[in-house]
């Protein structure tokens, strides 16, 4: 929870996990949550957190309006760790389905970045706060 | 005794929560005390990142929306 949301009652509450793995489309995923989050279109989430079971989280999760999560590869490996936790309600985005070629290259591409951004953004519903 | 624990800085949802959370555990006839956590830090010591939540004997059980007194009282019992 950073500064700037000292509460949450109030606000957006789409939210953005991503797979942040060790390749130029797990951190695309990563990138893209961080800027999605900056413009204040969704929030970028833990999914350490999920994937260690911590129980305020996953219920933080759980109780998001919207959720979008981001795998870099057919791995799959932010998809696992959702559905091992139990949260099955998401919309899904796997860049390397977009077309870009998973590399061990960290010098990530605007253009990727962009594709990535837009799909996600499509998977984005209205801004909505639940009751 | 149940502990109930309403998480969040204190807005309106927030006073809400709290409100059903007593009146849940009222209903229930239960022994319990109830705690306003309103620190930033003390709410995400529970990992909570959207409130207000509602934990019970230290589990968060819901977060981010205000349950009703139905729901808190199955959650209690």
């Amino acid at each position: 929870m950073s500064a700037r949301r000292t509460c949450d009652c109030s606000a957006d509450t789409r939210t953005l996990l991503a797979c942040s793995g060790a390749s130029n489309v797990g951190q695309i995923t990563n990138d893209v949550a961080k800027e999605l989050d900056a413009a204040g279109e969704a929030r970028f989430f833990c999914l350490a957190g999920v994937g260690g079971h911590v129980g305020g989280m996953i219920e933080s999760v759980r109780g998001a309006s919207q959720v979008v999560v981001l795998d870099g590869c057919p791995v799959a490996c932010a998809r696992k760790t959702m559905e091992a936790a139990g949260l099955t309600n998401y919309e899904y985005v796997v860049v390397t389905d977009l077309g870009v070629e998973k590399t061990h290259n960290f010098n990530l591409a605007a253009d990727d970045l962009a594709r990535t951004r837009a799909a996600v953004r499509a998977k984005l519903g209205p801004a909505a706060c639940k009751p | 005794m149940k502990k109930i624990q309403v998480l969040g800085t204190g807005c309106p949802k927030c006073r809400k929560l709290a409100e059903n959370a007593e009146a849940a555990a009222k209903a229930a006839g239960i022994e319990y005390s109830l705690e306003k956590v309103t620190s930033i830090n003390d709410i995400m010591k529970f990992g909570v990142m959207l409130t207000p939540a509602l934990a019970v004997d230290g589990v968060v059980k819901v977060c981010g929306k205000v349950p009703g007194v139905d729901e808190i009282r199955a959650i209690l019992s």
